[in-house]
């Protein structure tokens, strides 16, 4: 039996989890007070139903205070165990056992045991649910309850980032058997219950008491999310203290909010980045010289100046980040070189290049500028890029897999062969490249069903490698997640990087000064 | 009286043909954007398969022409149809689950709040407008008239957002007086309610006093110049008084004109003032169910839009007839 500890899986990660200075000294926690938190991604369409959760105020709601999953990602970027005591699997990584927490139960009374977890995984793979987690539940060929708090489930094929993805925010516990009505209440094992909740408008929740996380989570007496999409509202609510924090500052007043003493800005470097992916299967793209050209003749750092206003990184055309645990944050850099970009063009044999690039700010808030920006960066290596200014509506049914080259965004995964898998591997709906490439298929593979971290780390760093120097997609910059508090919140000191508001857990760790 | 009555049965006729042509109008206009609700939820993730799914469910894949018979069908019945943004879950989770299904559903509560921020704008603006407009009328061509002229034109002239965001500087940001959002909810102590819907208030009592104060000004100056009040003056009565009891009463009906107008703005126009103040009221749901594609839901608030302007203009010449002996005995 080889047991894995939470640990070794990430003895690696040196990457994993940002310390991020708030400039705050660390003070013990303490109960008491209403959070209130004035949220962008809010819709009307939004319901306790995990499957469908996608913006960050019901991911707030659900897997950040009214829901649990099975694993959580801790703020240092380790793997824990929110609903599973503790988790092993057999050598081959495919046969996993979770021990389940005991004494846990739902807000209405029912306790927590392995029939629930069977049942809400199996609601992703349900005849027409549209669940985004499907490919992970699907590769689970069997689920067996070895007793009340303990299931084992079978892959398909051996993955080592197993435990990994269950702390996906979609992977919710809802109470077995009554599935339906914890969906229209919002009932489930988290520290909050829900008070009021009003689509698109509010949420009220409440701390359960004699919860499981007493001592350890959860200091906040109640919270209100209230749905703020418009920016300059929500800058406005919070400069005026109607609320205590808000997701995504808007750039353009940024520096307002840096000049309140009562304001804080909090930013983290996660795996969130923007990327121009072009369809390797057309010409010119199906040229490697072409497609290395056009990664020498973009100015990274100009981009992340101009388009993210420093609020982010360059990046070297790998989606892999800084909250992955195998980052290979040493590889050489795809640097701005108009002469080396120009000599490319002419060893692929071509006098001069012309190719559209397909942008609209639906790809990512200015999506257009970078496309310009790019423009003008390629022009001194010879390349004329026309910038084709697409409508923002169905961007991504018209635009995006469909055109030859265009921008993109994507969040990031929690893990490389999840990121991977979902965007690289051949074959897969969601390839925006089309990239072949043997030898980086062979690694996904091999390395998926790879216990050990020191090989895995190999491996994964060989791919990234792969993928900077040939792969089909430009990757400029990390967009970072850049939220805002009021001075009166504090927090241990360190952010969690997997999604905004820390790691959007934020009303389970913080507390009020 | 009776022509009165044949008057208002003639024109709530003609509004319901009117509520028709509306509902094709925006029915045609919301097929004619790109991308459907089906894309708009899905968003980056709108594979083929998924896409056909939601179609599928919500009958998305049927003739538009089609769609619309049965929408109409619904409507002319009294339903006003399942707003597709929870339809989603209605199938799965059941309708007495306390998910607001049904468009009316979804909408009576954010109605009952545009119209308590209409009542409470009205309640200001009105009387404010009115009094301006006479006193304005009284000292014709001084320097508060010409100040009065001048504030109401430019807020007037200046974008909502605009007006919003000075008063936001003004009375939240600079001088912490009220409260920059306006979220209220149910089981709000009215008091409260109150004090979060200010802000908007006085924002839409900017926007709608110009038109008002002007219209009283103009219909009483106008006045002024006739026989009687002349008369009026001669007897030696006050210029207060002979604007108020003369004047005012035979200016009515351009003045109630001009409000029923400005009323209708507060209900149909508030979507800019909703969303900077985070009020939640039909505006802001009618903004997000057009970005979703929610055509349920985009059609009813139209229709409601439609039918405050119709029902206002009608109240708006009735009472004009009512007003006016000359209208109101016809020879």
């Amino acid at each position: 039996m080889n047991n894995i500890s939470r640990r070794g899986l990430l003895a690696s990660g040196a990457a994993a989890g940002v310390l991020a200075a708030t400039g705050m000294p660390v003070r013990a926690q303490q109960k008491g007070g209403t959070l209130r938190l004035g949220l962008a991604g809010a819709n009307t369409s939004d319901s306790w139903d995990a499957r469908t959760h996608s913006d960050s105020f019901m991911i707030m709601a659900a897997h950040g205070a009214v829901f649990d999953t099975l694993t959580e990602v801790a703020a240092n970027g380790e793997l824990v165990g929110e609903l599973a005591e503790s988790w092993e699997a057999t050598p081959d990584a495919k046969t996993w056992t979770f021990k389940l927490k005991t004494g846990v139960t739902f807000h209405n009374g029912k306790a927590f045991g392995a029939d629930d977890v069977i049942e809400s995984l199996n609601m992703h793979v349900a005849e027409g649910a549209k669940s985004a987690a499907k490919p992970i539940v699907s590769a689970i060929t069997e689920m067996k309850k070895l007793g009340e708090h303990e299931v084992q489930m079978t892959l398909k094929a051996g993955n080592a980032d197993f435990p990994f993805l269950l702390s996906d925010y979609h992977i919710c516990m809802y109470p077995a058997g009554q599935v339906e009505e914890a969906v229209a209440k919002g009932i489930g094992t988290g520290m909050y219950k829900v008070e009021a909740f009003d689509p698109g408008v509010r949420a009220m929740l409440s701390r359960v008491d004699g919860h499981y996380k007493d001592g350890k989570a959860g200091w906040f007496d109640s919270v209100e999310l209230i749905a703020i999409n418009d920016a300059s509202a929500r800058m406005n609510a919070l400069m005026t203290g109607q609320v205590d924090a808000v997701n995504r500052v808007d750039f353009k007043t940024e520096s307002l909010l840096k000049a309140n003493p009562m304001v804080n800005v909090f930013e983290v470097t996660g795996n969130q980045h923007y990327t121009f992916p072009m369809l390797t299967g057309l010409s010119p793209f199906d040229n490697l010289k072409v497609r290395q050209a056009l990664k020498h003749s973009i100015n990274r750092q100009e981009m992340v100046n101009k388009v993210l206003q420093g609020h982010g990184a360059v990046a070297n055309d790998i989606p892999i980040g800084p909250a992955n645990q195998y980052f290979a944050s040493d590889l050489e850099l795809n640097e701005y070189d108009p002469d080396k970009a120009k000599g490319l063009i002419k060893e692929a044999g071509l006098d001069g290049l012309q190719v559209d690039l397909s942008a609209s700010d639906a790809a990512f808030a200015g999506a257009v500028d970078a496309a310009l920006l790019y423009q003008a960066s390629a022009k001194s290596a010879g390349i004329d890029i026309n910038v084709v200014q697409e409508p923002a509506d169905g961007y991504w049914s018209n635009v995006w897999l469909k055109k030859a080259w265009c921008a993109c965004y994507w969040s990031g995964r929690a893990t490389e062969d999840w990121m991977f898998s979902t965007a690289y591997e051949t074959g897969v709906p969601w390839n925006d490249t089309g990239w072949e490439n043997a030898r980086f298929q062979e690694l996904l593979l091999s390395a998926r069903a790879e216990l050990d971290s020191a090989k895995r780390k190999d491996q994964y760093h060989e791919m990234q490698m792969l993928m900077s120097k040939e792969g089909g997609t430009v990757i400029p910059m990390y967009a970072n997640y850049v939220d805002a508090h009021s001075n009166k919140l504090t927090n241990s000191g360190t952010i969690g990087n997997v999604f905004q508001m820390d790691s959007s857990r934020m009303i389970e760790r913080w507390w009020f000064a | 009286m009776n022509s009165v009555l044949k008057i208002i049965a003639q024109r709530l006729a003609l509004g319901l043909l009117t509520l028709f042509i509306v509902s094709i109008v925006i029915f045609a206009a919301v097929n004619l954007l790109p991308g459907d609700f089906a894309q708009a939820i899905l968003g980056q993730g709108a594979t083929p398969e998924a896409v056909e799914a939601i179609r599928t469910d919500l009958g998305l894949d049927q003739h538009p022409v089609k769609r619309y018979m049965q929408w109409l069908g619904g409507a002319l019945q009294g339903d006003l149809g399942n707003s597709f943004a929870q339809a989603n879950f209605a199938s799965f989770v059941g309708d007495d689950s306390g998910v607001r299904t049904s468009v009316a559903q979804q909408i009576a509560p954010r109605f009952a709040n545009t119209m308590f921020l209409a009542g409470v704008t009205a309640a200001i603006a009105v009387p404010f407008a009115v009094t301006l407009g006479i006193l304005a009328a009284l000292y014709r061509n001084s320097v508060f008239d010409r100040a009065t002229n001048i504030l109401t034109l430019s807020s007037i002239s200046s974008p909502e957002f605009f007006l919003a965001y000075v008063l936001i500087l003004f009375l939240a940001v600079l001088n912490p007086w009220l409260p920059s959002l306006s979220n209220i909810y149910d089981g709000m102590a009215f008091s409260e309610r109150l004090e979060k819907t200010l802000l908007p208030a006085l924002t839409l009592t900017l926007v709608v006093t110009a038109h008002m104060m002007r219209m009283t000004r103009a219909a009483i100056i106008n006045l002024l110049a006739s026989p009687y009040i002349e008369m009026a003056r001669l007897k030696g009565i006050n210029p207060m008084r002979v604007i108020v009891r003369h004047a005012l009463p035979n200016a009515l009906a351009p003045i109630i004109n001009v409000i029923a107008l400005n009323l209708a703005y507060l209900i149909t126009g508030v979507v800019v003032v909703e969303v900077v103040f985070v009020y939640p009221g039909i505006g802001q749901l009618f903004v997000d169910s057009v970005k979703i594609r929610d055509i349920p839901v985009v059609q009813a608030c139209c229709l409601i839009f439609a039918a405050a302007y119709i029902l206002l203009n009608l109240t708006a010449d009735i009472l004009s007839i009512v007003s006016n002996p000359r209208l109101r005995h016809p020879k």
